[in-house]
């Protein structure tokens, strides 16, 4: 589905890439998991090109994103994305968070784009925050808030920047329960995360990255029980 | 007391020049609200012109232009603007109208810095979340970052408006009857300095007053709707 050929990024002489290359399969939760600098943020930010790569191709559904030529916006439409600081609009009531790119960029009209929400955040368990604001709600209400925006596009493939990590700690089981119901139903995922328990129950293939390369990349068992290079079990020691 | 009282009748009312003071507060009111306008449209397009130059090549440019306008106009005293307009570019229009535009640029110019760092101040994820659900720049910009930009820029442009007022007492360098040159046509005629002058500065006063009232209304209100 996506596919990443030696990808290179580079932030003022600094880089952050190396040349990354990993092909993303219909139906993967694909978790990448890292020491932070290590370069996975960047990754993923260049997966749906907020983050423009200085080298290399993502190959999206067989159109290079890269290509001027593109349409790149109706591409992004494919790609929902979830922020680690959510970045809910905080002068929208959650129901027009949630209605709003619909409406604008597929046109659909609002009693159904309404319709749609109010199912998605059913399945959430926030329907009672419809008409609620962004900063009348907790961390972890936001970020599921933030998950369904992205799904009420419609997305083939989800993009997660960690979604966790600014979250208090009882509030992270909330969103990865989410996350771990949406991989059920198989929605194709690719989760930055230091979630190493989600990592290893919810994922079916795991990277490693460190200095700007995939280091080890396998099924989480791999990964997780028999870690070959020194840098994982290092890694590992440290988390686990 | 009563020799003042009878001093204000003469000045203002046996004379009929009351009028001439009403004409003139009418005069400023109309270049300040005006001005303001145009400073508000020049300002934004301005604003948004360079938040979209820094990557979109083909605006370099205008971006540039941007530029040597506001470095321009800043750098010129608003009379010798007002003069310039009212002498040599538009030598046949009214001086009011005269007033409006050469008000009106100037302020774009200040405008735009103050829209520019409204929009600076709206947090990176909100474009970023924006572009991620597929929308284009400029989508996200009227939708997500603008509106957002406002409630930084509101008091700020309440601000520039009572500057604005002020500035427009020199508009009688160019033949315009405002308050300012209402009062010193009175003082001029009636020989009495003291009393136009005094209701002239008062009035002045009074409205910046109000203004800033209202705008501490308005970013009281604001920031209400912040906690929400």
């Amino acid at each position: 589905m996506i596919s990443v050929k030696n990808l290179k990024k580079v932030f003022g002489g600094n880089e952050a890439l190396k040349g990354v290359s990993v092909e993303i399969n219909k139906g993967d939760v694909m978790c990448v998991i890292g020491p932070s600098g290590s370069g996975k943020s960047t990754f993923l930010r260049c997966l749906n090109l907020l983050e423009r790569p200085d080298g290399g191709q993502v190959i999206f559904e067989g159109d290079d994103l890269m290509d001027k030529h593109i349409n790149l916006n109706q591409h992004r439409q494919k790609m929902g994305m979830v922020f680690q600081q959510f970045n809910l609009f905080p002068h929208m009531t959650v129901l027009e968070n949630l209605t709003c790119a619909p409406m604008m960029l597929k046109k659909i009209d609002k009693a159904a784009a309404e319709k749609t929400a109010m199912d998605y955040l059913q399945r959430v368990g926030l329907a009672d925050r419809a008409a609620s604001y962004p900063n009348q709600l907790s961390g972890g209400q936001k970020q599921r808030i933030a998950i369904v925006r992205a799904l009420c596009m419609e997305p083939e493939v989800m993009l997660f920047d960690e979604p966790t990590s600014a979250l208090d700690p009882e509030m992270v089981g909330e969103v990865l329960d989410v996350m771990k119901k949406l991989a059920e139903q198989g929605m194709t995922m690719v989760v930055v995360t230091h979630e190493m328990g989600f990592a290893r129950e919810v994922g079916n293939r795991v990277l490693f990255m460190d200095n700007g390369l995939i280091v080890e990349e396998g099924t989480p068992e791999q990964i997780f029980e028999h870690p070959k290079s020194e840098r994982l079990q290092s890694f590992l020691s440290k988390v686990l | 007391m009563s020799a003042w009282f009878a001093k204000l009748h003469e000045t203002f009312i046996e004379t009929g020049y009351y009028r001439l003071l009403l004409q003139g507060l009418g005069n400023t009111l109309i270049m300040t609200l005006g001005a303001l306008c145009i400073g508000v449209v020049i300002g934004t397009l301005i604003a948004v012109i360079k938040y979209f130059a820094e990557d979109v090549p083909a605006l370099k440019p205008l971006d540039m232009l941007c530029d040597l306008y506001v470095t321009t106009i800043r750098g010129i005293p608003v009379v010798v603007l007002l003069m310039i307009f009212f002498y040599v570019i538009m030598t046949s229009a009214e001086g009011i109208t005269v007033g409006i535009i050469a008000f009106g640029i100037n302020s774009g110019a200040y405008m735009a810095e103050l829209i520019r760092s409204g929009i600076g101040a709206v947090d990176k994820g909100q474009m970023e979340a924006g572009r991620s659900l597929g929308m284009s720049k400029v989508q996200a910009m009227r939708k997500i970052v603008f509106p957002q930009a406002v409630r930084y820029i509101l008091p700020a442009i309440g601000n520039e408006m009572i500057a604005l007022l002020k500035e427009t007492s020199v508009a009688g360098y160019v033949a315009v009857v405002d308050l300012t040159r209402a009062g010193n046509l009175v003082r001029n005629n009636t020989y009495d300095a003291f009393n136009p002058l005094m209701a002239v500065a008062l009035t002045y006063l009074l409205l910046v007053v109000l203004m800033s009232r209202a705008l501490k209304k308005l970013e009281r209100r604001l920031a209400k709707s912040d906690k929400r």
